[in-house]
């Protein structure tokens, strides 16, 4: 059987780089053990840190995606969605402050959904100003924003659909015993509380929930061209001592914080990642180990030869190196698909180019530690055991 | 004897301490030229192989000078210039090949030339020479599992000649073959130091090998108790 492939290997890359593949594909079964270690331990942890991050984004979404500058609650708010009440006079008093272009109502409320086929959900109801742009819902793939000014019109996502027990525009349920009319959907949009989003104009909103015509949950602030955010914070705050002023960054980080450590969830899926990396390195550790010890005759033969320890080190890192590239390109590529195919459910995984750079390092690394258990019995050889037979 | 290639006075090899002590080699002399293949013989653990390793700069002798090349080696190198030495002087045969079982015959010697810094041109034209010069040129990518016991040995004997070493040690170097294809390749390592100039030191205890050597040189309780030349149809 001929071999010239790898002659050539070994002329462009060199002795190490093909002993260290050779030894590690020579046994087949280790080596797909090996590979399938890697991988595991890369898709455990891409699709845990996907899921924090889908998580993280599914918390912020809405306050991401509003245009408010500044964002105006009652005193001791610690995420988005639990929130108390305040006067709807407030607006008039921020819109007051030097430096406030644009001020709007915000009403967000859990509420219960009654399907038109029985049973209920909990759903959270958002009363936004359809004709204000600071907020609302985002890729509509079905109806118009300004169909939410209809007489009790809803939108809602359609990966909730089913749920909601509704099908298609104009459906009808009841919130609090009174009509929501489905005139429109949007795709995508999820909440982490897991009750799902109800986009409603501010005015329908009220009959939605346990706000009275005089109260908001959040007044949403843009600021005029040049004013300086933290002095219109300062000011409002001043003015209105009973309100927290946040924003739109320290309100997502606040909200993220809360939903991802608070409760627990964000440290569940990281400690998940982090067993995923010490599986990982267990069994690329055992691999590499094993094969190290399969082929010490070899390390002491080329030891016996004259070759220099950083030869052998040479060997052993790219067999660390070949585990890691190899498992890393199979783990990303499941990982990507897996996080594809959670697009279409309702917990988003998120697998950005940036994560799959940063976990070929984490990878890297993890193999590389595998491997210093070999290197410490590989330098330690006796080049004379060579002859001891 | 002019330039020879190693000269072995008065060298030791101590294991151990007190009424544990073991002399492994005892106070040693010996010459090894080149040009010359020389049997180094004895039963087993008579200290030939520990002599061998001195040789090889594998092991470092507790009394004694070692000259090789011209070059003293003694008691007083590290490990890392040992190597150095072994990278640049010395082949090594073993009994059981140590082969890379992964590797084929062509990768093999190129792995050795790789080692010893040549460049990829030279390597390249050189590697399929000194598999030809072993008789192997249609073996060339075949591994070891693919080669038959004499073949392996030639394999090793031209990875051993990678770079030209002026001095080749092998250990027991035809225990593992028949005995036609022993004598092949003792007639082979006899060419390496007649035609070549090397010197080649064999370690056996076969007496049909030592009948192949120009010299024999038996051992007995790690000292040389007889040294003489072969004075046969070889």
């Amino acid at each position: 059987m001929t071999q010239p492939d790898g002659h050539r290997l070994q002329e462009q890359l060199g002795s190490a780089l093909l002993l260290a593949w050779r030894n590690l594909a020579h046994d087949r079964a280790r080596f797909i053990v090996t590979m399938v270690g890697v991988t595991i331990a890369v898709v455990l942890i891409a699709v845990q840190v996907g899921l924090f991050n889908g998580f993280t984004s599914t918390t912020t979404g809405l306050i991401e995606h509003s245009r408010a500058d500044l964002w105006v609650a009652v005193k001791g708010l610690r995420n988005f969605e639990i929130t108390m009440p305040q006067r709807e006079a407030h607006r008039a008093a921020v819109l007051a402050v030097p430096g406030v272009q644009r001020a709007e109502d915000l009403m967000v409320a859990f509420a219960p959904w009654h399907k038109p086929q029985g049973g209920y959900e909990s759903v959270l109801v958002i009363g936004f100003d359809p004709n204000g742009g600071l907020v609302g819902p985002w890729n509509v793939v079905s109806g118009q924003l300004e169909d939410l000014r209809q007489q009790d019109a809803v939108f809602i996502d359609d990966l909730n659909l089913d749920k909601l027990g509704v099908s298609k525009i104009g459906d009808t349920a009841e919130i609090f015993n009174h009509r929501a009319k489905l005139v429109g959907l949007t795709h995508g949009i999820r909440s982490f509380t897991t009750s799902p989003y109800i986009f409603a104009s501010f005015r329908n909103a009220v009959n939605y929930g346990p706000n009275k015509d005089d109260q908001t949950n959040y007044v949403l602030v843009k600021l005029a061209p040049g004013a300086e955010p933290k002095a219109v914070q300062a000011e409002i705050k001043r003015r209105l001592p009973d309100v927290d002023v946040l924003t739109r960054p320290e309100f997502a980080t606040m909200t993220s914080d809360y939903w991802m450590f608070t409760t627990g969830a964000g440290s569940a899926v990281l400690v998940s990642a982090g067993l995923g990396l010490f599986i990982g390195m267990v069994i690329v550790a055992q691999v590499l180990y094993a094969t190290t010890i399969d082929h010490l005759a070899e390390f002491a033969t080329l030891r016996a030869m004259g070759a220099p320890r950083s030869f052998v080190l040479r060997i052993i890192g790219w067999q660390a190196t070949i585990a890691a590239v190899g498992g890393h390109v199979i783990g990303i590529t499941l990982a990507m698909l897996i996080a594809k195919g959670s697009e279409n459910g309702t917990a988003l995984i998120t697998v950005t180019p940036t994560m799959a750079v940063g976990l070929f390092l984490v990878t890297y690394l993890m193999c590389g530690l595998a491997a210093l258990v070999s290197v410490k019995k590989a330098l330690s050889i006796d080049p004379a055991m060579v002859f001891q037979r | 004897m002019n330039n020879p290639a190693i000269q072995i006075h008065r060298t030791s090899l101590i294991y151990g301490s007190g009424e544990e002590m073991v002399r492994a080699v005892d106070a040693v002399d010996l010459t090894i030229p080149r040009g010359e293949l020389t049997a180094l013989m004895g039963p087993s653990g008579s200290g030939k192989t520990s002599l061998l390793m001195i040789m090889g700069c594998l092991l470092r002798p507790t009394e004694g000078r070692v000259r090789m090349l011209g070059q003293e080696i003694g008691t007083g190198l590290d490990q890392n210039a040992m190597a150095k030495l072994r990278l640049a002087h010395i082949g090594f045969i073993y009994q059981s090949y140590n082969l890379f079982p992964a590797l084929t015959a062509l990768e093999t010697v190129r792995l050795a030339l790789d080692l010893k810094g040549w460049d990829k041109a030279r390597a390249r034209a050189e590697a399929p020479c000194l598999l030809a010069a072993v008789g192997l040129e249609d073996r060339m990518h075949h591994r070891p599992g693919q080669l038959s016991g004499g073949q392996k040995q030639r394999v090793a004997i031209a990875r051993a000649l990678a770079g030209d070493p002026e001095i080749i040690l092998g250990d027991e170097p035809t225990a593992a073959l028949d005995s036609r294809t022993g004598h092949a390749v003792m007639e082979l390592l006899r060419e390496l130091a007649h035609q070549q100039g090397r010197a080649v030191v064999v370690v056996t205890h076969d007496p049909r090998v030592g009948e192949m050597a120009d010299r024999r040189v038996a051992m007995a309780d790690g000292r040389l108790v007889s040294d003489g030349q072969n004075l046969g149809e070889h």
